[in-house]
C-alpha cells in the first residue's frame, strides 16, 4: 500500500483528500492528519457576532466531511522527517508517506503580542477568526451601548484580508439597526498605508468609509495591547483608546513548522507560485492558508489550488515534470452591510477589476460593486461549502483567472497596476 | 541610474525592480533624511531577499526575525513609517492587501 499523507483536514486539506481518493486507485492510502474533531466553516465566523449566523449551522462532525475511502488520523503532527519521508505524532505511531500534502492552515497568535492576553482578553478583547473568539465577540456586541469600537490588523498575512473591513461594515449597520450608531466612534487601525490598499479599489470605493463614517489610522503596528488603560500602543508609541477592541492578531503557520526548513520565519511552507510543490523537499506540496504564497489566504484558493495540485500530485505519482498551472486565482465575496456585497476576482498579476461574474457581460453577479445578489449568493454560500466544495464535487468556476467581461481600462484609469 | 531618470509610481515607489541599485538606493534615503549605515543595509537587504522569495513585500515582524533586529530599532532606523520607507528605498512594492 502506497500513502499520500495531508496534514489538517480544513478546507484545503479535506478537498483535495476526496480530489485524490476519487482519481487514485485502492493501492493509495489517502490519510489525512487532524487533531480537532469538528470542522468549522470559517466565513461564518464574520456573522456569528452580529447574531446573524448560528455555531450549529457552521460546525460539522469533522468525520462527516472525511466519509469512506479516506484514513483519518486523529492526532496532532509532531515533526516531519522529509529524509525519511516520515511524520511524527504527539500520541500515535509514526506515518510513513510516499507523498506529503501540508495542508495545516494558520495559527491565531494573540500570545505574540505585550499584553493582549492580560485581563482585557474575552471581556473588552476579542479576535473574531476563532469560534471562540466570535462567539465571545457577539456577547460583548450585545451588551455595548456605545462609545469607541476599535478594529485592529496587528500584521499581515492574515487569513481572509477583506474580512476586518467587512467586520467594520457589518458593526456600522448592527450599529445603526440597534439605534447606537451615533455614540459609536468606529475606528480601523492597519499597519498598511490604508484600508484600500490598491489605487483602483481606493478610488472606486473609498466612498465607503466616508459613507459608514469609519476612521482610518494607518500605518499603526500594534506593539502592546494596554487592558488597564484601554489603549492600544504602536511601536512608534501611538495610541488608540478603545472600549471594545476587535483585533486580528498575528498569524504563523502550524506550532510544528516553527523551526522546520520548509518554512519562512512566521512557519508558512516556502512553496513554488505556481507548482503547489514545497521549495526545500522532495514529495512534498502545500496547499491552503499553509504556503507562503502572495496569492489569499482564502477558501477559494484552497479550492482553485485542490482542482490544480491534484493533477500535479497524479503527475509526481507517474514521475512527470510538474506544471506551473497555479496563477493565484481568488474570488471572495466582500459584505458591505445592510444587505450588500460586492464580488472580487484576481490573481497574482491582475488586481480586482470592475465587470461580470462569471458569465462575461451577463454576471449574473458585477464585480467590484455592491449589490443584493452577491450578498444572498454570500450567504447560500454556506450550502455550497458544504455539499460541493469541501467534497470536491465539480463547481462551474475556472481554477484560473479569465479577464473576460473585466474592464481592464479601469485599473490604468485609476493610476496603478 | 539616478532618481532623476528612473520612473516612480504615483506614490513614490519603483516602478521597475530591476532599476535598483544601491546608488539610487542612497538617494531614497537622502530624500527621507536617512543616512544608510550596516544597520540599515542589513535589514533593506533582507527585505530585498524575501521579496525576492515570496513575491510579497514582508511585513516587519519576519524582516526583524530574519535580519535579527528588533522591531523598535528597525523604527530608529526607519523613523517616519518603516514598512513604508523600508519599501521605497530598497526598491521593492508597497506592502499591500487584496483590495
Amino acid at each position: 500500500m502506497k500513502t499520500i499523507l495531508i496534514l489538517g483536514a480544513g478546507t484545503a486539506g479535506t478537498a483535495i483528500a476526496h480530489k485524490l481518493r476519487r482519481r487514485l486507485s485502492t493501492e493509495w492510502d489517502v490519510a489525512v492528519v487532524d487533531p480537532s474533531s469538528t470542522h468549522l466553516y470559517q466565513p461564518g465566523l464574520l456573522f456569528l457576532p452580529f447574531g446573524d449566523e448560528t455555531e450549529e449551522r457552521i460546525v460539522r462532525e469533522r468525520g462527516s466531511t472525511l466519509g469512506k475511502g479516506i484514513t483519518w488520523h486523529k492526532d496532532a503532527v509532531k515533526t516531519i522527517d522529509t529524509e525519511r519521508r516520515r511524520v511524527e505524532l504527539a500520541e500515535g505511531e509514526p506515518l510513513s508517506y510516499d507523498f506529503l500534502i501540508i495542508a495545516s492552515g494558520t495559527e491565531v497568535r494573540p500570545d505574540m503580542i505585550d499584553g493582549m492576553l492580560g485581563d482585557g482578553w474575552q471581556e473588552s478583547v476579542f479576535d473574531f477568526y476563532t469560534l471562540e473568539g466570535s462567539k465571545g465577540l457577539q456577547k460583548a456586541l450585545a451588551k455595548f451601548e456605545g462609545g469607541r469600537l476599535v478594529l485592529n490588523i496587528v500584521e499581515m498575512p492574515i487569513k481572509c484580508p477583506v474580512a476586518p473591513l467587512e467586520f467594520a461594515f457589518l458593526a456600522d449597520a448592527y450599529l445603526t439597526k440597534r439605534g447606537i450608531r451615533d455614540k459609536t466612534e468606529l475606528v480601523y487601525a492597519t499597519p498598511l498605508d490604508g484600508a484600500f490598499t490598491k489605487p483602483l479599489a481606493s478610488k472606486t470605493l473609498g466612498y465607503l468609509l466616508k459613507e459608514k463614517g469609519i476612521q482610518v489610522e494607518t500605518e499603526f503596528m500594534t506593539g502592546e495591547v494596554d487592558s488597564e488603560k484601554n489603549v492600544i500602543r504602536s511601536y512608534d508609541e501611538r495610541e488608540v483608546p478603545y472600549d471594545l477592541l476587535v483585533t486580528i492578531p498575528p498569524h504563523t503557520g502550524a506550532r510544528f513548522l516553527e523551526d522546520s526548513d520548509l518554512a519562512d520565519e512566521l512557519g508558512f511552507i516556502q512553496t513554488d507560485h505556481h507548482t503547489l510543490a514545497a521549495k526545500n523537499a522532495e514529495r512534498v506540496f502545500c496547499i491552503g492558508d499553509a504556503t507562503d504564497l502572495p496569492s489569499s489566504k482564502a477558501g477559494s484558493v484552497a479550492h482553485f489550488q485542490a482542482d490544480l495540485m491534484t493533477e500535479n500530485v497524479l503527475r509526481a505519482i507517474d514521475d512527470k515534470e510538474l506544471e506551473p498551472t497555479f496563477d493565484g486565482h481568488s474570488n471572495c465575496f466582500v459584505e458591505t452591510g445592510h444587505g450588500k456585497a460586492m464580488l472580487i476576482d484576481f490573481n497574482y498579476e491582475t488586481q480586482p477589476l470592475p465587470g461580470q461574474f462569471p458569465i462575461p457581460g451577463i454576471g449574473p453577479l458585477p464585480l467590484l460593486k455592491e449589490c443584493r445578489r452577491n450578498h444572498w449568493a454570500k450567504r447560500l454560500f454556506r450550502l455550497v461549502y458544504w455539499y460541493a466544495l469541501l467534497p470536491a464535487r465539480p463547481i462551474p468556476i475556472s481554477p484560473t483567472m479569465s479577464l473576460a467581461g473585466k474592464q481592464l481600462s479601469a485599473a490604468a484609469e485609476a493610476g496603478g497596476e | 541610474m539616478s532618481l532623476d531618470n528612473v520612473q516612480t509610481d504615483a506614490e513614490g515607489y519603483l516602478s521597475n525592480r530591476d532599476d535598483w541599485s544601491e546608488e539610487l538606493a542612497q538617494e531614497f534615503a537622502e530624500q527621507f533624511s536617512v543616512t544608510l549605515s550596516d544597520e540599515h543595509w542589513k535589514v533593506l537587504n533582507v527585505a530585498r531577499a524575501i521579496e525576492s522569495e515570496s513575491g510579497s513585500s514582508p511585513g516587519l515582524r519576519k524582516i526583524s526575525k530574519r535580519s535579527e533586529t528588533p522591531i523598535k530599532a528597525i523604527y530608529k532606523l526607519f523613523p517616519d513609517g518603516p514598512a513604508k520607507l523600508i519599501a521605497k528605498i530598497a526598491g521593492i512594492p508597497k506592502p499591500k492587501s487584496c483590495l
